[in-house]
């Protein structure tokens, strides 16, 4: 991605250069050539011409085109993650960068990131926004408290890279500052397995749950008060109010922060609000843990709903993905 | 100094800096304009802010839109209409020189935009003691109770700005109305009576899109 | 040649004492009054700006403490935004000069003008309150939630200062439009009107209608603070990201209400010591109105990383290079204008020549910031910085400060040493550039804005800027002088010193203070110096 980006920003700095040059040469020019000579002296009468003026408004929206199309091209890609990614969660605080990955294993201020491999960063805030922001990846993306956004790289390169906040925090903005490792896949691994033993994140999900009694109302059975949560992730939830909306991170959050909101069709607005009761990180637990129930759920999967879900996706685990698939996940940046 | 009167016979309401009545009497116009348009946009931002969450949380908005009162709402709608009426005459009355009617049509005007802001003290009186009010032990039952904090913010902010602009009205109509009483127009010159009535005019059109916006969005339930 | 008599009666000594200067209502002496007022805060702000690059003179954070230096950046901006540039020409030269170009004896509501003073007054003690009682910390964009529920700073009376001067704004563009649509003298028809005058009304659309957006947005961070009304926290289901629309419906255009004044102060100048009229007249004006109509549309490209849509972001972007056009079109017009005509460097002149090199090269780094992919990896860091200096201190502090050289013999019937200024204009020129453009090659190396305390690889180019910023103060404290000093000792000006076109040449300098005798009747267009007879 750095490659592309620096390319697009190549180009503009010669256009800009160019037009410098032409605009700084043509004042120079008739800056001497038409200096005032004696005192009395005034400009001589030219006749305005309309095909210049056409021109140099043409020439100009033509070339700003061109460079929207190539700056929309690539804003598209960082937008769009690949079907295969392996995710990480992230949560900016004042003033420190908090990273969760999957397998349970917790980092302030650095992430260790495999070399070659598309990594997909949902994040979120816990009081003000921030900004995730890792020059080299020629990346940012704002995390903003009550909403989660994603972006996704692929570090082609090991080494240590800085990570700034970008979004200005309050006292100590300018220290909240971390590194991001990219590690060679198997130093990666060996990484991964020194982490403590919490288990996974939707393990410490699962305790959540029934620490926080939600499985006394969702339960597998679909005989709680509460829908069964079993194969709900990314599937189309039908509401009382007739609407159907798809059960996504966002969707999660907000039915355990505001369940009143979007009661799912045939149920009862019986559950309390968890606002204030549970964490950010736990949130993300908890969401996980729902990500991680598959089964038989009533409704229809929405296969192919941004931000969902892709059939088949896996849950990275600890134990290494075959090299050919990690290939095959690496579209060249 | 040069005292320029141009040729025009003299004036009493003319300022110095303008050639004549005509030229005079369309630079207040337009400034009238233009600060309405002013004001159109100082709504606009709360407007917006309305009806982003009014499409985000339909539901919430519905329900605590339907705790208004409806029938206090349209009495004041009424209300306000009835006092554009009278201001409108107001203005005919002044272009056509009658000093007993216009100064009777300002005074019906005041009395209407007081008794719209009476109605209002009501309803707020209402929202009060219902705990509607956020930051004073605000409490609501509905869907997802805490964004009724929200709609009803939104609600205070802009029927509070309204009422602000409302009593600012009232003060404008007094000076109208001493003017008035001494005398000061005339079927030549009443321009502040009609930029007066621009102003008034305006408040009433934000309040027909306040009152279906907050009161009718969702009474169809 | 005019005599050069200094005139016996005038604005400035019509009349005498305090009295007569808080309370006139000469669009003149109101002019006056505001360059007095917002040479303080410049002076101000400028102190701030120097602390700001001392302490990043080097990379750990030890000339001040963290809280200290992101209250200096933060007032740095408010001052500078709110209290020098958004006022500066309209306010100052837009007092003037207007109702003298167009042929009349004021403003439409000169008491209104007054007001605005006094409100702008008001404002900016206001927010000098909030400054000298311990500051504010959130940065001029004051984004939400981090002003209405993190900051423990005087957001509360800063942002009521601000909520206040916008009205002042207002009411100033509000008297231009009125009296440009209604107070033109006999004979000057709209394509007859300068173009300072041009650039006064698309700057004036703009603060009314832009304004107040600004004003209620500002004044909800208020009352989100004392009363929680949750329009922008998300506990409540509120959206700060909302407010960052709000604010940049407001200050993105606001950016074109600093920079649009300085061109039309860029095409008199132009056309003045060129002596010739400016190529495309029509296209000069007309981009002025494109530019703040455009301007409008463009605010989303400040939130491209905030979460926006991809489709949002895209429409933003591809509005924000059809607002580079017109920008465009000006400059190659300017250009042109300098072809068979009879160019003299003055300093006004030399500003002007600043301003186009300055403005062109702000206006091309706004394409980088326009353009999708580059924007997400510039966004928010010395590259933004950079860009908005040369835009707003290369472009419209440049054009004021032409402007100021321009008419100052008008307003004060003085001339300066002409020398001086121009060294002052090389200073400032050379200065400003050493000072910004290693800041676009920071903000490309990552270097994030607002960071008190910074990774050592970043030195070397901050050691430039900062060399370059005091470069820069000594080129804005060399016209504070020699200008100060001309009000007793400077040469008498006479009606005409540059030889230019325009009524406001016509009539005495000073002026006196109905301005004219009689109406003038025009009877020819703009700049029509090559037809003059002499």
């Amino acid at each position: 991605m750095a490659g592309k980006v620096d390319a697009l920003y190549f180009f503009l700095v010669a256009v800009s250069a160019f037009f410098v040059i032409v605009i700084a040469a043509f004042v120079i020019y008739f800056g001497i050539r038409y200096r005032r000579r004696a005192h009395g002296e005034v400009g001589m009468k030219v006749v305005p011409s309309l095909a210049l003026e056409i021109a140099w408004t043409i020439i100009p929206l033509g070339l700003g085109l061109v460079m929207f199309a190539w700056g929309a091209q690539i804003y598209f890609n960082q937008t769009r993650p690949p079907a295969e990614t392996l995710d990480i969660y992230v949560v900016g605080k004042q003033w420190m960068w908090k990273f969760q990955h999957l397998d349970g294993r917790r980092e302030i201020n650095e992430l260790h990131v495999p070399v070659g491999r598309a990594v997909r960063l949902t994040g979120t805030s816990e009081d003000v926004i921030h900004s995730f922001f890792v020059p080299a990846f020629r990346l940012k993306a704002d995390v903003i408290p009550g909403r989660y956004t994603t972006l996704w790289f692929n570090a082609t390169k090991a080494g240590r890279y800085h990570l700034f906040c970008a979004e200005y925090c309050g006292t100590k903005h300018s220290g909240m500052v971390g590194t991001v490792v990219v590690m060679e896949p198997n130093e990666y691994q060996a990484w991964l397995a020194g982490g403590g033993g919490e288990g996974s994140l939707a393990s410490q999900g699962q305790k959540l749950f029934q620490d926080l009694a939600c499985i006394t109302c969702h339960r597998a059975d679909g005989q709680g008060r509460g829908p069964a949560l079993e194969g709900v992730f990314g599937s189309r939830v039908s509401l009382n109010s007739g609407q159907v909306v798809v059960a996504d991170e966002a969707y999660l959050r907000e039915s355990i922060l505001s369940p009143s909101a979007k009661i799912a069709a045939g149920f009862q607005p019986l559950m309390p609000t968890f606002q204030g009761l549970v964490s950010e990180e736990q949130l993300l637990a908890l969401i996980e843990y729902v990500k991680s129930l598959k089964g038989l759920a009533p409704s229809q999967p929405a296969a192919d709903t941004p931000g969902g879900p892709a059939p088949g996706r896996t849950t990275p685990a600890r134990g290494p993905q075959s090299p050919s698939e990690r290939q095959r996940q690496n579209p060249k940046k | 100094m040069h005292d320029d009167k141009t040729a025009s016979p003299y004036e009493p309401a003319l300022k110095h800096h303008f050639d004549d009545l005509g030229q005079q009497h369309e630079a207040a116009m337009l400034g009238m304009w233009l600060f309405l348009g002013t004001e159109l946009l100082f709504f606009g931002g709360l407007f917006t802010a309305y009806m982003l969450y009014r499409v985000w949380y339909p539901e919430t908005f519905g329900a605590a839109s339907r705790t208004l009162d409806i029938t206090l709402g349209a009495v004041n709608t009424m209300v306000l209409i009835t006092s554009s009426l009278t201001m409108a005459l107001a203005v005919h009355a002044a272009a056509t020189d009658e000093r007993r009617k216009l100064m009777a049509f300002l005074a019906a005007t005041m009395v209407l935009g007081a008794v719209f802001l009476g109605i209002k003290g009501i309803e707020y009186h209402h929202k009060f003691v219902e705990h509607h009010i956020p930051g004073f032990g605000f409490q609501f039952e509905g869907p997802a109770p805490e964004r009724a904090n929200l709609f009803f913010s939104l609600y205070f902010a802009m029927t509070g700005l309204h009422a602000l602009h409302m009593i600012i009205g009232l003060g404008i109509m007094t000076v109208m109305l001493i003017m008035a009483w001494r005398g000061r127009f005339s079927a030549r010159w009443h321009t502040p009576i009609e930029i007066s009535g621009l102003y008034w005019h305006f408040v009433d059109i934000v309040w027909i899109f306040l009152f279906p916006l907050l009161y009718l969005v969702d009474r169809h339930r | 040649m005019d005599t050069l008599a200094f005139p016996r009666t005038h604005y400035l000594n019509a009349e005498y004492g305090l009295k007569s200067w808080l309370l006139t209502t000469d669009h003149k002496r109101i002019g006056l009054l505001f360059l007095g007022a917002i040479s303080l805060f410049f002076i101000l702000g400028g102190i701030f700006a120097g602390l700001i690059r001392l302490e990043l003179l080097t990379p750990p954070g030890d000339l001040v403490s963290d809280d200290t230096y992101n209250k200096l950046f933060t007032m740095h901006g408010i001052v500078m935004v709110f209290m020098f540039l958004i006022p500066s020409i309209p306010a100052v030269m837009g007092n003037f000069f207007v109702p003298i170009m167009i042929g009349a004896r004021d403003l439409a509501f000169p008491r209104l003008n007054l007001l605005s003073w006094y409100i702008f007054m008001t404002g900016g003690l206001f927010t000098l309150y909030a400054i000298v009682t311990g500051g504010v910390d959130t940065g001029w964009t004051f984004y939400t939630p981090f002003s209405t529920l993190s900051s423990h700073s005087n957001v509360m009376t800063a942002a009521i200062g601000i909520f206040i001067i916008g009205f002042s704004s207002i009411l100033t563009g509000l008297n231009f439009i009125v009296t440009i649509h209604t107070m033109r003298a006999p004979g000057m028809t709209w394509f007859r009107m300068p173009l300072f005058l041009w650039a006064m009304y698309a700057t004036s659309l703009i603060n009314v209608l832009a304004t107040p957006v600004l004003a209620i947005t500002i004044f909800a961070v208020a009352l989100e603070r004392a009363l929680h009304m949750g329009i922008f926290d998300p506990a409540y289901g509120g959206d700060p990201v909302l407010f960052q629309h709000l604010f940049w419906f407001y200050s993105h255009p606001a950016v074109y209400i600093m920079i649009l004044p300085a061109m039309g102060v860029v095409s008199e100048v132009i056309a003045a010591f060129s002596r010739k009229s400016i190529f495309g007249y029509k296209f000069v004006a007309f981009s002025s109105l494109a530019i703040a109509v455009f301007g409008f549309l463009v605010w989303g490209h400040h939130m491209f990383v905030a979460g926006m849509s991809v489709y949002g972001a895209m429409i933003f972007s591809v509005l924000s290079f059809l607002v580079a056009v017109p920008s465009a079109v000006k400059v190659f017009n300017w250009t042109a204008t300098l072809y068979k005509g009879s160019i003299s460097y003055q300093t006004p002149m030399l500003y002007a020549l600043g301003f186009i090199g300055l403005f062109t090269i702000g206006g091309l780094t706004g394409l980088f910031l326009a353009s999708l992919g580059v924007d997400v990896h510039v966004t928010d860091t010395y590259f933004v910085v950079a860009h908005f200096h040369y835009i707003m201190v290369g472009g419209a502090i440049m054009g004021y400060l032409g402007g100021l050289h321009y008419w100052w013999p008008k307003m004060t019937g003085r001339m300066y040493p002409d020398m001086w200024g121009r060294v002052a204009a090389v200073v400032t020129f050379l200065g400003f550039n050493l000072t910004f453009f290693p800041q676009f090659v920071l903000g490309y190396m990552g270097m994030p804005r607002r960071y008190h305390a910074y990774p050592p690889e970043f030195q070397a180019l901050n050691v430039l800027s900062t060399a370059g910023a005091s470069i820069m103060g000594i080129g804005y404290l060399i016209p504070a002088i020699y200008l100060l000093w001309s009000l007793k000792y400077g040469a008498i000006a006479g009606n005409n010193p540059w030889g230019a076109k325009g009524l406001e040449w016509e009539i005495p300098s000073p002026p006196p203070t109905f301005n004219f005798d009689k109406t003038p009747v025009v009877t020819e267009p703009a700049y029509a110096y090559e037809t003059r007879e002499k």
